[in-house]
């Protein structure tokens, strides 16, 4: 009996010793699911979704605190991924964060700009260069079309202008059957 | 020499000898020269001239931007001499019928060169000989336009095995190699031998299809007459597609490279013979490339070869050859992998092999596509050991990353699948639909990835400022707290705050040392401020009662200002 019971313990002892240093010898940094949220959230740090960039958005639905379904850049590709992942339901776009659009660029007329930096200061990304009272503008490879320069602009000098397509971003339709009338008899 | 084999492959009709007969004719230039600045694989050069600028034929007229990003990228030259009417978006020759920058050169006449010099590689370094072939413009002529500056960064540290060249020219109406090497055999070897040289290669395996005989006998010629060792001209099957590069390299020398690999890895490197000439024309001559050989062929009365300038419209090129009355079409390649172009308003540009004219006799609209049966005969036909049913079911569903998986970009889009197929499926638009989407996955996260890093940093950084803010705020108040201290503790005693000015200024610099041990109590603090506040109303201020020079001086100042702001007006706002 007590053999049987003390070997019983020792494995006790020793599985638990195991299981202690595996976690902390393979203790994983940070939350793996909002890491994955946020590699499907499409970075665009807008706030349209009513948090302060997509991390803390990401954040908020590992939580269970959002729904999957308030980021109008990610589109209805977006929700539909993060159901995917989350195995939850897919909902269409809540309509009071926003509707999708296309992507497009901040512009700043300047001609008009008056170098007030309140461009630089809302823009999430650094995305805008200038000083004050020199004429700003945007890095447009770096702009996320997030549209968070354009009110706190004094002069309304910002516009957002879709990317037009050109030869480098051009995609091959998708092979579409011709439909031909029947020859009638 | 023995010969190895690649998989699949199909023989269609090659419809060649019409204007393989004909020797190449030499267009002179078109009214106006359209020439795209984007015409080789990398970034777009941006335009080195402008309207009303005259410029010489061989000038530099678009160069990358070499500092950064433009190393993958080739210059372009005027094609003639003449005047710059324009630098404007003109439709491209590309399926989408998109616009994009060109420069538009009214010819003078004159076809007057820039000042040629040879390029002496053997006395320059490999980087050097680099920098020379790309300001010379000299991309790959098969067809990809790669830089050919790119392809022999090898250089002259480590010895390539075997050197191959492609002269296979395997698809259907064309011919411009074929009579490039029957008519230029010798100064296609020599460019050859630059290439060789530049490369260090053992051997040259010069690979031409069976059905050229009158192109492998001049190179045969050529090669013996240069008495060159290690150089060989090969015969290979005519089979479609060996002419694409990893196809030859399977068939000269039996290496299959790898998924991710490049030749080079293996010791091979491919070059087309068109891409030699060049290399010639460019090394020994100094002529950069503003001129290639394109076969006109299909649906017109007299098809042959023309030697045409980069930036002729199409339609001048095929008007030489009488396209026939129902033409409806222009493709720009073979009818096996070429794209419809938008209009014959499009340039010939260095990519042109071929302007094959299209009828809908000669290529009847395709019948309707049928459901696939999983016959099989895609993955027999395929040269590139894929299995082109699944790419298709992928690829047409969406599933993108199983399409990947599935080695979709190890696709050549030579067209042997949809060619066998017995269900009319245009496959290979499905295999191009599905690439660029992937590209277009790729590209977005690539800005997502860099739009998150910019954000994290930014947080990262109004936090330190947050922090630097808060400490120097702190450092601030410990400082003026000490000080306050310091001058509590030493007029303390003297309850009296009836000080002189010399003291309370004495007590404030020496309240760097602080009394930590007795804590003021805010009565204290109070009472030292006060003290603070009345020495300095008692102090006599210098703009109360300047003597007389002082005035004058204030004055002259004054007027100085005055004079400074007048100038600077109206770049200085109003002083307040």
């Amino acid at each position: 009996m007590l053999p049987a019971l003390l070997v019983m313990a020792l494995g006790a002892v020793l599985l638990g010793a195991a299981l202690g240093f595996a976690a902390v010898k393979f203790r994983v940094e940070g939350d793996p699911l909002t890491e994955k949220i946020d590699a499907i959230l499409p970075q665009t740090q807008c706030g349209q979704c009513g948090y302060p960039g997509c991390k803390p958005y990401a954040t908020a639905i590992a939580k269970g605190e959002a729904e999957i379904n308030q980021c109008p850049p990610g589109g209805d590709e977006g929700i539909r991924k993060l159901a995917d992942l989350l195995g939850r339901e897919y909902k269409p776009l809540s309509a009071e964060h926003g509707v999708e659009k296309p992507k497009a660029l901040a512009v700043i007329d300047e001609q008009r700009c008056i170098g007030c930096t309140l461009c630089i200061q809302a823009c999430p990304v650094d995305a805008i260069v200038g000083a004050a009272k020199q004429m700003h503008t945007v890095i447009a490879a770096q702009c996320t079309g997030c549209e968070l320069c354009v009110p706190p602009c004094p002069v309304d000098c910002i516009a957002m202008v879709p990317i037009a397509e050109d030869i480098s971003n051009w995609k091959w339709k998708y092979p579409v059957v011709a439909i031909r009338p029947v020859a009638t008899r | 020499m023995r010969l190895f084999n690649f998989n699949g492959g199909v023989k269609p009709e090659p419809h060649k000898k019409n204007a393989a007969g004909l020797p190449i004719a030499v267009l002179p230039a078109p009214s106006f020269l359209v020439i795209p600045l984007h015409q080789s694989i990398g970034g777009t050069p941006r335009p080195l001239v402008n309207a009303g600028d005259f410029v010489l034929k061989g000038q530099r007229i678009g160069a990358g931007d070499f500092s950064t990003a433009g190393e993958m990228s080739s210059a372009v030259h005027a094609s003639t001499s003449g005047q710059v009417v324009a630098v404007e978006e003109r439709c491209m020759p590309h399926p989408s019928g998109l616009s994009a920058l060109c420069v538009i050169i009214k010819p003078d006449g004159r076809d007057q060169w820039i000042a040629r010099q040879p390029f002496d590689y053997r006395h320059h370094s490999p980087s050097d000989t680099r920098a020379y072939l790309r300001d010379a413009g000299i991309v790959g002529l098969g067809g990809a336009v790669f830089p050919t500056h790119l392809k022999i960064s090898s250089g002259k540290h480590s010895a390539l095995d075997t050197l191959i060249i492609n002269g296979a020219e395997c698809e259907p109406f064309i011919t411009c190699d074929d009579r490039l090497m029957r008519e230029r055999a010798d100064a296609v070897l020599r460019g050859i031998g630059i290439l060789r040289e530049l490369l260090n290669a053992k051997q040259v395996l010069i690979g031409i299809e069976d059905n050229k005989p009158e192109a492998l006998a001049a190179m045969t010629a050529a090669v013996q007459s240069s008495n060159q060792n290690g150089m060989a001209v090969v015969a290979v099957p005519t089979r479609y597609p060996a002419g694409g590069a990893k196809q030859l390299i399977r068939v000269l020398t039996g290496i299959e490279v790898p998924h991710g690999k490049r030749a080079t890895d293996y010791g091979v490197q491919c070059f087309n013979v068109g891409t030699a000439y060049a290399v010639y024309e460019a090394v020994a001559l100094g002529q950069p490339l503003i001129s290639r050989i394109v076969t006109v062929a299909g649906n017109v009365a007299a098809p042959r070869n023309y030697e045409v300038l980069i930036g002729t419209p199409m339609k001048d090129v095929m008007a030489h050859s009488q396209p026939l009355d129902d033409t409806d079409r222009l493709i720009m390649g073979g009818p096996m992998m070429g794209v419809t172009m938008p209009g014959n308003e499009v340039p010939v540009v260095k990519a042109t092999n071929c302007i094959l004219v299209g009828s809908p006799k000669l290529f009847p609209p395709p019948p309707p596509e049928m459901p696939c049966i999983r016959c099989g005969e895609c993955a027999k036909a395929c040269p590139a050991n894929l299995q082109p049913f699944e790419l298709y079911w992928f690829s047409r569903a969406k599933i993108f990353g199983k399409a990947q998986e599935y080695h979709l970009f190890d696709c050549i889009e030579c067209g042997c699948c949809a060619y066998v197929c017995p269900s009319n499926i245009p496959l290979v638009d499905y295999y191009r639909f599905a690439k660029s989407e992937i590209w277009a996955h790729e590209r977005e996260k690539e800005s997502a990835d860099e739009a998150r890093e910019r954000y994290e940093f930014r947080q990262l950084r109004e936090a330190r400022e947050q922090q630097e803010k808060a400490a120097r705020l702190a450092a601030k108040t410990a400082a003026s707290r000490a000080a306050a201290l310091a001058h509590v503790a030493e007029s303390h005693p003297a309850t009296n705050a009836n000080q002189s000015a010399a003291e309370v200024s004495e007590s404030a610099s020496a309240a760097t040392a602080p009394d930590q041990a007795a804590a003021p109590t805010p009565a204290e603090l109070i009472a030292a401020a006060l003290a603070r506040a009345r020495v300095q109303a008692t102090e006599a201020k210098n703009t109360t009662a300047p003597t007389a020079a002082q005035q004058a001086e204030i004055d002259a100042i004054e007027a100085r200002r005055a004079e400074i702001r007048a100038q600077a007006q109206p770049h200085l706002p109003p002083d307040d």
